[in-house]
């Protein structure tokens, strides 16, 4: 069963149509890879999924459910963590603290027992605190918890920034370019951490990523997209070998 | 507390008595400004408005309508609470610095309300209110309101309150509601604002619109911007150090606010975070740390 579905998704920004009529069925459990050159499209495609644009035309559906409407934080709650291609960490906040404002979406106290400090508020306070920690252990941040986040090195932060992500418990994980700036040990770390996360957690992950080899590596299921349009769908090697995709984004000889 | 009010009064002198309570009052309208500037990152130039909300109310109340003291207080503060959330709602959705023009705008208003007040007897203003409010009454309010702002900040909302500042978007991303809690925010900054005009009023014995102006809430969010935007020891100090000033500054009579305005620049330039904005616990601990293992070594 698809867990996300989008259904003829178009967007426009003034006259510009930046995506068009764009279909997606996103199955369970997989790692599911969008490529494309740049401007094609794709971080704004993660923007109408996690609701800070509302699509102009068509339909996204999450487990069944229509989430057009939905505001960006209620889809956050629904089960949908993402992280961003420009990092967006709380800079002047720990790591720690990071990954514990990402378990906003799924933890209950209200305003008046956090504010005199009730049981039940202590209580998930420590759960809170204890999950982090080992979502910052998962990462391998543990031993930073207490850096400033702008202080991290910058495959620190993407790391954390997944933390954070994973802290909200998701069903559906959205990586827009993980790999950007990373080297290739690093790259070749995040790919193992990836893989760990979406069978430790029984994820499904949507990856947006220009490096061609991680993609090729990770993903199961691809889509091209070229100027708002998907070009073209399907396994790494039948992406690899179509016409128009090494036309329009990979190169003759890749 | 009476007793110990008597036999406070009896060893400080009344003049810095009077110093004293100022300070704890306005420690209290501080750390209001700093929950919504100074944590929440939403510039707020009105909270004058929100103190002569409070302080009138709770003078009627209390005058007219023989309130207790502490219910006069509280009513008074929730009321500042409620005209908080009613000018929250339609500027905190909207984002950029609509919400300081907004703020001076509704302080204005608010102002010229009370200067056209009949009860509150229009520009002479209010005489007579009892006075309540001693150095023991606002130092535990001061406290209880410091605890609890400790508390709230080291919970899930003041966490949610950080990351808004931060960063909107990411907040958003991960579950918060950003305008709700932009406008809790505004609404528990208002409380405390209103809590510190009721406490003003009941000291000073009267009050009159033009306490209220746009200097004085230049004035409280100075002392945010000087302690630390966001810190509460920072906050406290600033409330100290703010305050105090005007009364050392007494010796240079005629240049008083000349040197108050050359302080204000003078520290901005040297310390543009504030006095302890952005100093944690855990860094002095780390640079004393290090410094011990280093003389250990050598």
């Amino acid at each position: 069963m698809a867990v996300l579905s989008l259904e003829n998704i178009s967007q426009e920004f003034g006259g510009l149509r930046a995506l068009d009529a764009f279909n997606l069925d996103v199955e369970e459990s997989a790692i599911f890879g969008i490529i494309g050159p740049n401007g094609a499209g794709k971080t704004t495609l993660f923007n109408i999924i996690t609701g800070i644009y509302t699509p102009t035309e068509g339909n996204i559906v999450f487990q069944g459910r229509n989430i057009n409407q939905a505001a960006t934080h209620k889809i956050a709650c629904l089960g949908i963590a993402r992280t961003f291609q420009n990092i967006r960490l709380f800079n002047k906040l720990s790591a720690l603290d990071n990954v514990r404002i990402g378990c906003h979406g799924i933890s209950k106290s209200g305003f008046f027992s956090s504010l005199f400090g009730l049981p039940s508020m202590l209580h998930e306070e420590k759960q809170i605190k204890e999950e982090s920690k080992q979502l910052l252990t998962l990462v391998g941040l543990y031993d930073k918890r207490e850096e400033y986040a702008e202080n991290l090195a910058y495959g620190e932060q993407r790391r954390l920034e997944i933390a954070r992500a994973l802290a909200l418990k998701p069903t559906l994980l959205l990586l827009d370019e993980p790999a950007a700036g990373m080297n290739s040990g690093e790259k070749a770390e995040l790919m193992i951490l990836i893989r760990q996360i979406r069978q430790d957690m029984k994820l499904t992950i949507l990856i947006v990523e220009h490096d061609m080899n991680l993609v090729m590596n990770i993903c199961e299921r691809i889509a091209v997209l070229d100027y708002g349009r998907k070009i073209a769908e399907g396994s790494p090697s039948e992406v690899k070998s179509d016409e128009r995709v090494i036309q329009s984004y990979l190169g003759a000889g890749a | 507390m009476e007793t110990l009010d008597a036999i406070i009064s009896q060893y400080i002198d009344p003049y810095y008595l009077r110093i004293m309570v100022l300070i704890g009052i306005n420690i209290i309208l501080a750390l209001g400004i700093n929950l919504i500037t100074g944590v929440t990152g939403q510039l707020t130039m009105g909270h004058a408005g929100f103190m002569s909300i409070g302080a009138y109310t709770s003078a009627i109340l209390s005058m007219q309508y023989g309130f207790s003291y502490l219910a006069a207080l509280l009513a008074g503060a929730l009321m500042a609470a409620l005209f908080g959330v009613i000018i929250g709602i339609p500027t905190l959705r909207l984002e950029g610095d609509y919400l300081a023009m907004v703020t001076i705008g509704a302080a204005e208003i608010i102002r010229v309300f009370f200067l056209n007040f009949e009860p509150g007897g229009k520009a002479v203003g209010m005489a007579g209110i009892p006075q309540h409010t001693t150095f023991i009454t606002v130092w535990l309010v001061a406290l209880i309101i410091i605890l609890l702002n400790v508390r709230l900040l080291n919970s899930r909302y003041g966490r949610a309150f950080y990351a808004i500042k931060e960063n909107e978007i990411a907040a958003a991303a991960s579950g918060i509601d950003t305008t709700r809690i932009k406008i809790l925010a505004f609404m528990v900054g208002a409380f405390l604002g209103g809590l510190g005009g009721g406490l003003y009023a009941h000291y000073m014995y009267y009050i009159n619109p033009q306490d209220f102006g746009f200097m004085k809430s230049i004035e409280l969010l100075n002392m945010v911007v000087l302690g630390g935007m966001g810190s509460i020891p920072g906050t406290i100090l600033g409330a100290f150090i703010l305050t105090l000033a005007p009364e050392m500054l007494r010796i240079v009579s005629e240049y008083r606010l000349l040197f108050y305005g050359a302080l204000l620049v003078i520290l901005m330039i040297f310390r543009p975070n504030g006095l302890l904005g952005n100093v944690r616990l855990y860094d002095l601990r780390k640079r004393w740390w290090k410094k011990e293992v280093e003389t250990w070594q050598s």
